[in-house]
C-alpha cells in the first residue's frame, strides 16, 4: 500500500516508492465559454510511479478526461487555462516547446482514445500509419520502419499480422481496430500510455481480451498507464491504484482493493451502489439522486454535498482536502470526523 | 390504458408479443468495381413470445441484429419473412393498421439527443404523437403535463425548454414521456439506458420499474450491459449473428448458461474485485461479419467446443437440461452427433 | 394515468421558459454590430424605394435637354442630372424599386420552389431523388450567367421576363443545398422517432424536416441576394432587362457610360448603390449564419 497524500503539500512523499515516473500538482483548467469559465479540473494532484496503473474514475463532467489530455497537452491553447505543474519522466510538460512536444507525444508519451474509428486515418493503411509514426521519432529506413510496425501488430495478437499491414482501418472490425491503435500506440515503447475509455465501445467478449492484452503489454514493458474509466469493472481488472474524481476534484484515492472494497466517501460508495449486479435483480436500488453540479458555477465548499445523504452544515464552508485516512486518501469531511485519522502505513 | 389492465389479468392469456420465424437481409455493394452485391444477414429467423406484463431482455454483440430486430417489431422497415403479432393484431406494412400498431408499441431509441428534433420545445415533441393521432390539442398537452410529471420533469420549467438546454438523463425522461404519449401497451428500450452515467442509469431504471407497474406495461428491452438486463428483465434472450441462441427466465440463464456463446458472454464480465481479476478472455477474437456467416451453427467459429457436426447442420432451439431455457447448440442434443454431446461439461 | 382523459387546468401558459429559436436567433443578429449596419443601410434603401413618389423631387422619366449631366451637387439636383436631364436622386429611388424587385423576387421563388423540391428530393430519396436531381444537374452544368443570358434573350427584354429568368437560374442552387441539408436531417434519430408515433410523410416533412432545413437554406438564399441583384443590373445592362425609360440601375450604368470621363462620380452611383446591396446581403447572410449556431 503507498500512501502518497494528493494534495499540493504532498503529504507523506517520504513514503518509499519507487521512483516516481509522473507527477502532478495543483492541476486546474478552466474553459472559457459564453456562459463563464468551466471549471472542469480544480486542483488535482497525483503521482505515478513507473510501472503503475492509475485509474481516474468518474462519471461525464468530472474531469477525468480533461486530465489526461492535459497531460498530453492536447487541449486547445487560445480557450484553456491550464494552472499547476506535470512533470513527465523528470520533464516540465507545460513548458517544452514545440519540437519537445512532438517528442514528448507518442515517443514518451502515447494515448489510446475510446473510438479508433475516429483516432485512426481511414485513408492510410494500418502499416503506413504506425510506420509513419515510427520514422517520426525515429531515424530509420521505410523498410525498417515497417518491420517494426510488423512486430507491433504481432505484440498486439492481430490475426496474420503481415496482411493487416496492408488493410485499412474500415476493413477491419472494432477489436481489430482497437489493437492496432495499441500497436500504435506502443510502437514506441512509451513510458506513459494515456487510455481514455480504451474499451467501452468494444463488445463484451472483446473488451475482456483488449483489457487482458493491455495488461499484459503493460506489464511486460514496465509502462505506466493512466486509465480513464466509468466502469468499476474494467477499473477492477486493470488498475493497480483508483482515483475516484467528482467536479474536477480527486475525492477518494487509495489501491484499486481499498477503494472498491471499502470506499470511505460517499460518492464514492453511491458509485459502488449504482453499479448494478446480479444480485440486484427484482430491488429497488437507490441510486444517487440529482445530478452533478454546473462546473461554470461550482458550490462552495464541498461539490458534491446537494447530493450527499450524510451532508452536515459544515460542509458548505471549505471544499474538503484529500487527507490520508484508513489506509487510503478521502476528501470528506464527514468521512473525516467520523473515522479517527490514522497514520498511514509505509 | 385500461385494455391493457383487462388484458394483464387472465393467466396465460394470448401472447403480447409474438414473433415467427422473423428474418431480414439486407443488400450492400460488394467492395470494388463491378463486385456482386452481398447479403447481409441482419436478422435469420427470430421467434419469441412475451406475456403482457412482463419484461424480454435482448442481449447480443454488434451484429446480432438487435438492432434490426427493433426495427423490424416497430414496423419501421418492413421484414423479408415472418410474422410479427402486437397485442393479438398482426403488424403489416400497410399504412393504416401501422399507424394503429403505434398506439399500441412505442419505442426509446439510444441516442437521447439525437432522437428529439432539436428545433422543437420538449413539450411539442411530447405532444406530437398524440395530436398525429387526432388528440385535440389541449388534451394533447395536459396528458404531455402530466407525463412530464410523471417522469420527473415540472413541467412548469421543462415544457418550454429545447433538447439542449437540459442534460442527458432529463432528456431520456423526456423520451420515455414521449413514448408513453400515445399510452402504449409495449415500450421497445434500443440501448436506451446505455449512453447514460451510472447514477442516472438507476435512476431511470427506478422509473422504468414504476411506469411498468402503474401503467401494466410490456417491455421489450434490448441492452449490451449484461447486469442491467439481469435486474430489469423476466425473460432474456441471447443473440449472435442474426440467431436466437438462447432464451429462457433470467434467473435461469444467469445461474445455469446452457449455451458456450451464452457462457463466453457472462464470463466475460469484468470482476468488481482487484483480487479475483480475470486471467483469461473466455473466447478469442471479434464477432464475425454477418456478411457470410459461417454455415452450420454460426457460433463455431469462435466456440470452444466445435465439431464438424456444427459446420455441417444448423442446431434447434432445443429444451435445456438447465429447464426453462431453451438453447440452439449441438452440445445439448444427444441426437446431434457431436462428440460430446449430452455430456457435463466445464 | 385515468382511462378517460380529464381535462386539468394547466399552469397558465406560465411554462414560456426559453424564447423561440428564431427569436434568439434574431437577438443574436442584433448583437452583431457589422449585421446592424447592413439592416440599417438596407432598410434605408428599401424606404427610399418603396417611398420614392413623395421623397423623389422630380419626375423619374421627364428631363431637361438643356440641364444634361449636371454634376452632383447642383441647386436643385442634388445628385446631379443624367445624359436625358433627368434628375439622378429620383432616378436612383425609383430605381430601387425595379433592381430591388429584379433581385429578391427570383429568390424568393427559388426559395419556395427550390426549397419544396430539394426537400421532396433529399426526403423521398430513391427514384424520386434521381429525377429530380439530374433534371436540376442539367440546368447546374450551364454557368449561370451564361444561362440566365440565354433565357432572357430567348423570352426577350423586360422585367417579367428577367424575373423568370433569373427564377430558373436560382432554383438549382438553393434546390441542392436543400436536398442535401434534408438527406442529412432524414438519417437523424428523431425522424425515425417521428415515423414511430404514426405520423405521414407529410406531416413529418412539415413538422421535423422543415424545421431543420430551413435555416441552412435561408441563409444560403440570403447569400444569393446578392448575386441576383447583380445580375438583374447585369441583364439590364446589356439591354436584356429592363428597358427605357424605366429606371433599373444596371440600365442606369449603361446609359451613363459615355459620361464616365466627364462626371465619373455621377456615372459609378448607381454602381455604388449595387455594390451596397449586394455587399450588406452577403455581410448579413454570414451573420445570420453565425447568429444561427446556437449552443
Amino acid at each position: 500500500m503507498n500512501g502518497t497524500a494528493m494534495n499540493g503539500t504532498a503529504v507523506g512523499d517520504d513514503v518509499k516508492r519507487p521512483a516516481m515516473l509522473a507527477s502532478v500538482r495543483e492541476l486546474s483548467v478552466r474553459f472559457a465559454s459564453p456562459q463563464g469559465a468551466v471549471h472542469a479540473v480544480n486542483g488535482v494532484s497525483f503521482d505515478l510511479a513507473a510501472g503503475e496503473v492509475l485509474g481516474l474514475i468518474g462519471e461525464s463532467g468530472s474531469g477525468k478526461s480533461v486530465t489526461l489530455r492535459a497531460l498530453m497537452r492536447l487541449l486547445p491553447e487560445s480557450r484553456t487555462r491550464i494552472d499547476g505543474s506535470i512533470i513527465v519522466g523528470g520533464r516540465n510538460v507545460m513548458s517544452l516547446s514545440r519540437g519537445l512536444l512532438n517528442e514528448y507525444r507518442g515517443g514518451t508519451t502515447a494515448m489510446i482514445f475510446q473510438d479508433p474509428s475516429l483516432a485512426l486515418d481511414p485513408v492510410y493503411t494500418i502499416g503506413q500509419q504506425i510506420a509513419e509514426a515510427i520514422r517520426q521519432h525515429l531515424d530509420v529506413s521505410r523498410s525498417e520502419a515497417r518491420a517494426r510496425a510488423l512486430e507491433a501488430l504481432e505484440m498486439v495478437r492481430i490475426p496474420s499480422a503481415r496482411e493487416r499491414l496492408d488493410s485499412y482501418p474500415h476493413e477491419m472490425s472494432g477489436g481489430m481496430r482497437q489493437r492496432a491503435m495499441i500497436a500504435l500506440a506502443l510502437a514506441m515503447k512509451p513510458r506513459l500510455i494515456l487510455a481514455d475509455e480504451p474499451t467501452t465501445a468494444l463488445d463484451a467478449t472483446v473488451q475482456i481480451q483488449v483489457l487482458l492484452l493491455l495488461r499484459e503489454l503493460q506489464q511486460q514493458m514496465g509502462t505506466s498507464a493512466i486509465f480513464v474509466t466509468h466502469d468499476l469493472g474494467v477499473a477492477a481488472e486493470i488498475c493497480d491504484r483508483i482515483a475516484v474524481m467528482y467536479a474536477g476534484r480527486i475525492v477518494e484515492t487509495g489501491t484499486a482493493t481499498e477503494v472498491l472494497r471499502s470506499p470511505r466517501h460517499p460518492y464514492t460508495q453511491a458509485l459502488m451502489a449504482s453499479t448494478i449486479h446480479g444480485s440486484m435483480r427484482g430491488q429497488r436500488i437507490e441510486g444517487l439522486a440529482g445530478s452533478p453540479p454546473d462546473l461554470a458555477r461550482l458550490p462552495a465548499g464541498c461539490a458534491f454535498r446537494a447530493r450527499c445523504t450524510r451532508a452536515q452544515a459544515g460542509c458548505a464552508d471549505a471544499v474538503p482536502e484529500l487527507l490520508p485516512h484508513a489506509g487510503h486518501a478521502v476528501a470528506c469531511h464527514v468521512a473525516q470526523a467520523t473515522q479517527p485519522l490514522r497514520a498511514v502505513p509505509a | 390504458m385500461s385494455a391493457v389492465m383487462q388484458e394483464a389479468a387472465p393467466q396465460g392469456a394470448a401472447a403480447m408479443v409474438e414473433v415467427e420465424g422473423l428474418r431480414k437481409q439486407f443488400r450492400v455493394r460488394g467492395a470494388g468495381f463491378g463486385a456482386p452485391a452481398k447479403v447481409v444477414h441482419a436478422v435469420s429467423g427470430v421467434s419469441f413470445s412475451l406475456q403482457a406484463g412482463q419484461t424480454l431482455g435482448i442481449v447480443g454483440e454488434s451484429g446480432c441484429g438487435k438492432s434490426t430486430l427493433a426495427r423490424l417489431l416497430m414496423g419501421l422497415i418492413p421484414a423479408d419473412d415472418g410474422r410479427v403479432s402486437i397485442a393479438g393484431a398482426n403488424l403489416s406494412q400497410d399504412a393504416a393498421s401501422l399507424k394503429a400498431l403505434r398506439r399500441r408499441m412505442q419505442m426509446v431509441f439510444q441516442d437521447s439527443f439525437a432522437s428529439l428534433n432539436p428545433r422543437l420545445t420538449i413539450e411539442d415533441a411530447i405532444m406530437f404523437g398524440p395530436r398525429v393521432h387526432g388528440v385535440p390539442p389541449d388534451e394533447a398537452r395536459a396528458r404531455c403535463h402530466r407525463l412530464l410529471e410523471r417522469v420527473g420533469l415540472d413541467p412548469a420549467r421543462f415544457a418550454g425548454r429545447y433538447p439542449h438546454e437540459v442534460s442527458g438523463g432529463q432528456r431520456q425522461r423526456v423520451n420515455i414521456a414521449r413514448a408513453l404519449a400515445l399510452q402504449p401497451q409495449v415500450v421497445l428500450f434500443d440501448e436506451s439506458v446505455s449512453a447514460l452515467d451510472k447514477s442516472v442509469e438507476i435512476q431511470v431504471l427506478n422509473l422504468l420499474r414504476d411506469l411498468k407497474e402503474e401503467f401494466g406495461l410490456t417491455y421489450l428491452f434490448i441492452s449490451h450491459d449484461l447486469n442491467v438486463v439481469q435486474y430489469i428483465s423476466d425473460v432474456v434472450m441471447v443473440m449472435y449473428l442474426g440467431k436466437v441462441v438462447e432464451i429462457g427466465p433470467a434467473e435461469v440463464l444467469y445461474e445455469r448458461p446452457a449455451h458456450p456463446y451464452t457462457r463466453a458472454l457472462l464470463a466475460s464480465m469484468p470482476s468488481m474485485d482487484p483480487q479475483r481479476r480475470t486471467l483469461q478472455a473466455p473466447i478469442s477474437g471479434d464477432p464475425p461479419s454477418p456478411i457470410d456467416p459461417p454455415s452450420g451453427c454460426r457460433f463455431r467459429t469462435r466456440c470452444p467446443h466445435a465439431a464438424p457436426v456444427c459446420g455441417e447442420r444448423e442446431p434447434a432451439l432445443v429444451d435445456a437440461q438447465s429447464g426453462g431455457a431453451r438453447a440452439a447448440c449441438h452440445l445439448l442434443d444427444t441426437a446431434s452427433g457431436h462428440p460430446l454431446a449430452g455430456k457435463e461439461l466445464s | 394515468m385515468s382511462t378517460t382523459v380529464s381535462p386539468i387546468a394547466l399552469p397558465a401558459a406560465a411554462a414560456a421558459v426559453t424564447p423561440g429559436y428564431w427569436s434568439q436567433v434574431l437577438r443574436r443578429l442584433l448583437r452583431d454590430p457589422v449585421s446592424v449596419l447592413c439592416l440599417v443601410v438596407l432598410a434605408a434603401i428599401v424606404c427610399g424605394a418603396v417611398f420614392a413618389p413623395w421623397l423623389a423631387p422630380g419626375d423619374p422619366t421627364v428631363g431637361s435637354v438643356i440641364k444634361r449631366l449636371k454634376p452632383v451637387g447642383t441647386p436643385g439636383h442634388l445628385l446631379g442630372t443624367d445624359e436625358l436631364g433627368r434628375d439622378m436622386l429620383t432616378r436612383l429611388l425609383y430605381g430601387g424599386r425595379v433592381s430591388l424587385l429584379m433581385g429578391t423576387v427570383p429568390v424568393a421563388l427559388a426559395l419556395l420552389i427550390g426549397g419544396a423540391l430539394g426537400m421532396v428530393a433529399g426526403f423521398a430519396g430513391g427514384r424520386v431523388n434521381a429525377v429530380i436531381m439530374r433534371a436540376t444537374d442539367v440546368l447546374f452544368a450551364f454557368p449561370s450567367v451564361l444561362l440566365a443570358v440565354a433565357i432572357a434573350g430567348a423570352l426577350g427584354a423586360g422585367v417579367g421576363n428577367t424575373l423568370l429568368a433569373l427564377t430558373i437560374v436560382l432554383i438549382p442552387p438553393i434546390l441542392r443545398v436543400a436536398e442535401s441539408a434534408t438527406t442529412q436531417v432524414r438519417a437523424l434519430d428523431f425522424i425515425e422517432a417521428a415515423r414511430a408515433t404514426g405520423a405521414d410523410d407529410f406531416t413529418i416533412l412539415r413538422v421535423h424536416v422543415f424545421s431543420n432545413v430551413i435555416g441552412p437554406v435561408f441563409v444560403y438564399a440570403t447569400s444569393l441576394l446578392s448575386v441576383a441583384i447583380i445580375m438583374a443590373a447585369g441583364l439590364s445592362f446589356i439591354g436584356l432587362g429592363a428597358k427605357p425609360p424605366t429606371p433599373e440601375w444596371g440600365l442606369m450604368l449603361n446609359t451613363l457610360r459615355n459620361a464616365l470621363y466627364s462626371q465619373p462620380l455621377l456615372a459609378a452611383l448607381p454602381g455604388v448603390l449595387i455594390f451596397a446591396v449586394s455587399l450588406c446581403f452577403n455581410l448579413l447572410a454570414d451573420g445570420l449564419r453565425s447568429a444561427m449556431e446556437v449552443r
